[in-house]
């Protein structure tokens, strides 16, 4: 069992004590609290997402009205979109992926630093949707793990940002297909 | 003497009757059943003959008729934009030898068209410089237009069978002159290709020297699908071929089926498609613009005018409940009436748009930094344009004036007041200028449309092609074996063909469909626009830079649901 997230309340200026910044009981005597590292570590990593649009179709251009200002995912702190695998951590695959493309898109997941998530954002990447065809790859989990995915053909920008922030509840959780591997290989390890 | 006629006679005068050239009686446009023997000749006649003038080769495709002595039938399209006449060609081809002469030594713009009729068919077309599957990946088996074809057969393509790049990409052509060739592969994930296309380029320094594009990455399979759904289940599918203006596929889709029913959809209907669709082209080349620039390093026009498509998307949404892909068109009409403030909320429209376009264009028209960097890149002169098989906003900015809303009035757009705006620099910056002026013509249009949009009915009072109304389904019997027949069979469409056309967000939108009477289309080919458009574009890279590639291949607005399908 994971230690719940640590609640934290940031410092605000002026009320600092002694020392200037950090954390402060009432009184003004420094404070402290204990927690596990991991679970600071993945209190950080679910606020500083770093998504890849893996855009293909459709979806992409839902995807761009989740990014621009009307919808805005900077909320969320998940808006430094990168293009290369890299740098980032998050796979947002949106689109239908076909057999032509699947062996890029497995390319592109397997080039990603761990830790890795994945969002399969509407029925496409998801099942293959209505696409029920020669073509057309039946959900994009024939090919890598996901772990939220996102109906809707396309899915609206709210149900996006209801699967990023589903994916931040996950990792804090340690529910990600990444953290639960990870828990289990050291629990084999031990 | 007619144009059909004039046509037919010059036809005749060289090829008299009896020798491989039989003419189709009746149909929507001259057509002609070919030998393919006389096809090469047959074609250059009609480029190349002044009387007939078929300088634009709109569409090829392949039809399977497994009943038949010869299986296969290759239809082409063409058309003269100065006569203003089309034509049809058929190629009967049997299976036992399935050949046919490439006509790319005619109409550059068959190169693609061939190349997918072969993906699909298995028609060779002898003569044909690079032909090899096009839309399906490389480890694909048989034919998947093929009546005989399951639609569900997949074929996994593993990463080691990839056909990595073109044989040319692999030799080195390094010598005294070229002594820093490399090979760069831009896409098909790649931030400036906004979908999936991969384009293959080898550099000498920074200039191109070699491009080859590879698409297919986004093929859904639309044709299949469309052979196994019924006629109006074929709409949805047509929203997603270009998604940045998905009404306007619906729109031509049912205008083309409409024409064969004989069953035109009502007035007020009409206007609400001309609205849908004027706001649906504002919408796509604010994408594209958007984009363009987004790639050449401006953000902030693209935010501004993001927030007109916000715009456009709430009223759509009201109409139909969905904000992209609306399949809010039904074969007859509308699936149902727009809101109350429907009209209310275009008015709105009509204001804000303007003043955030306005916004765009003073960042941009006369920036020196974008002027730079379009001005003389992606150059093409008409005629290359029109050989290309180009249309819409990129051939208009090449200055040749074919807009099908013009030409071939529908919707009744010819009743309308509107411009058809043309530049002659043929250039990136010229693309640009022509769609920003289109949007203010397409304004013009919504506004023009709105004063006439009239109470009544917003579908063909029929039963053979619209739903009952739902309380008379609930109530009388009659109403509901229609409803019920309706969804289980779907409707007949009269057997033959059609070639509707409508004039897409990026240039002639056509659906060639064959009905043979049945609950569902024998077969749709859909002709992209972008489609004819991309096939250039390897061609145009050959001398210029990286860069450039970026700033042309935005300016194309290549959708690759369209270009794939």
């Amino acid at each position: 069992m994971r230690e719940p997230e640590p609640k934290l309340s940031l410092p605000v200026a002026g009320r600092a004590g002694r020392g200037g910044g950090g954390l402060h009981e009432k009184d003004g005597d420094p404070a402290f609290l204990t927690t596990r590292v991991e679970a600071w570590i993945d209190a950080a990593r679910k606020n500083s997402l770093w998504p890849f649009p893996f855009g293909t179709a459709c979806c992409a251009i839902e995807f761009m009205s989740f990014m621009m200002s009307h919808y805005d995912i900077s909320r969320f702190g998940a808006e430094v979109v990168r293009f290369s695998p890299r740098q980032s951590d998050l796979l947002i695959v949106a689109g239908t992926v076909t057999d032509k493309m699947a062996p890029v898109m497995v390319r592109i997941y397997e080039q990603m630093a761990e830790p890795k998530y994945v969002i399969s954002m509407g029925v496409c990447a998801c099942t293959g949707g209505f696409y029920r065809a020669y073509h057309v790859v039946q959900g994009i989990d024939e090919f890598i793990p996901v772990d939220v995915y996102v109906p809707g053909c396309p899915p609206t920008p709210e149900a996006l940002l209801q699967g990023v922030v589903k994916l931040q509840e996950m990792i804090a959780r340690g529910e990600t297909r990444y953290q639960r591997a990870l828990a289990a290989a050291k629990a084999a390890g031990a | 003497m007619d144009n059909r006629e004039q046509t037919v006679a010059a036809i005749r005068s060289v090829f008299p009757e009896g020798e491989g050239v039989a003419e189709i009686p009746g149909g929507e446009m001259p057509a002609f059943r070919v030998d393919r023997g006389a096809l090469p000749a047959l074609a250059r006649h009609l480029k190349n003959d002044p009387a007939l003038d078929f300088k634009l080769l709109l569409d090829v495709c392949g039809v399977d008729y497994p009943g038949r002595d010869e299986r296969f039938e290759v239809v082409y399209h063409a058309a003269s934009l100065e006569r203003g006449q089309r034509i049809r060609l058929k190629v009967p081809v049997p299976e036992g030898d399935p050949v046919v002469p490439s006509l790319f030594g005619v109409w550059r713009a068959a190169d693609w068209f061939e190349r997918e009729a072969f993906d699909m068919f298995g028609i060779r077309f002898e003569g044909h410089p690079n032909l090899k599957r096009i839309l399906c990946h490389q480890a694909f088996q048989g034919h998947a237009l093929r009546k005989d074809y399951d639609p569900g057969q997949r074929w996994l393509l593993r990463e080691t069978e990839q056909d990595d790049m073109p044989a040319w990409a692999k030799e080195r052509p390094e010598d005294a002159d070229h002594f820093e060739t490399q090979v760069l592969n831009l896409g098909p994930s790649h931030p400036a290709t906004h979908g999936t296309l991969r384009t293959v380029v080898r550099l000498d320094g920074e200039i191109i020297t070699k491009a080859e594009v590879e698409i297919g990455y986004l093929h859904r399979c639309f044709e299949k699908m469309a052979e196994s759904h019924t006629w109006n289940q074929v709409i949805p599918y047509t929203d997603r071929l270009n998604y940045c203006s998905a009404m306007m596929n619906g729109v031509g889709y049912a205008l083309a089926v409409e024409k064969m029913l004989g069953v035109p959809a009502p007035p007020r209907a009409q206007t609400i498609r001309l609205i849908l669709s004027e706001l649906s082209r504002i919408m796509d080349h604010i994408v594209d613009i958007g984009a363009n620039l987004n790639d050449l390093g401006a953000m902030t026009p693209f935010l501004y005018m993001y927030e007109a498509r916000e715009e456009i998307y709430s009223l759509l949404e009201a109409c139909c409940g969905s904000r992209l892909t609306m399949s809010y068109v039904r074969i007859g009409g509308l699936s149902h009436d727009v809101p109350h403030d429907f009209a209310e909320s275009v008015r709105y429209l009509l204001k804000r748009i303007p003043t955030l376009i306005a916004d765009m264009e003073t960042l941009i028209t006369e920036n020196r930094i974008f002027r730079d960097r379009t001005e003389g890149i992606g150059r093409l002169s008409a005629e290359d344009a029109v050989d290309w098989g180009w249309t819409g906003p990129c051939l208009r900015a090449c200055g040749v004036a074919y807009d099908v809303r013009k030409a071939y009035p529908y919707l009744g757009y010819e009743t309308y007041d509107f411009k058809v705006p043309v530049s002659h620099g043929g250039d990136t910056y010229a693309r640009y200028l022509v769609r920003v002026e289109e949007i203010k013509q397409s304004l013009a249009l919504v506004e023009q449309a709105l004063g006439r949009l009239a109470p009544g009915p917003i579908i063909v009072d029929d039963h053979n092609v619209a739903l009952p109304p739902k309380e008379k389904v609930y109530t009388e019997m009659e109403s509901l074996i229609w409803h019920f027949k309706l969804i289980m069979e779907g409707m007949k469409v009269p057997a033959g063909e059609a070639y509707g056309f409508s004039e897409g967000a990026n240039g002639e939108l056509g659906y060639y469909i064959v009905s043979d009477g049945g609950g569902k289309p024998y077969r749709i080919k859909v002709r992209p626009p972008c489609f004819a458009i991309f096939q250039a574009y390897p061609h145009m890279l050959e001398g210029a830079t990286v860069s450039d590639a970026v700033a042309m291949l935005g300016s194309f607005n290549v959708i690759a649901g369209e270009l794939d399908r």
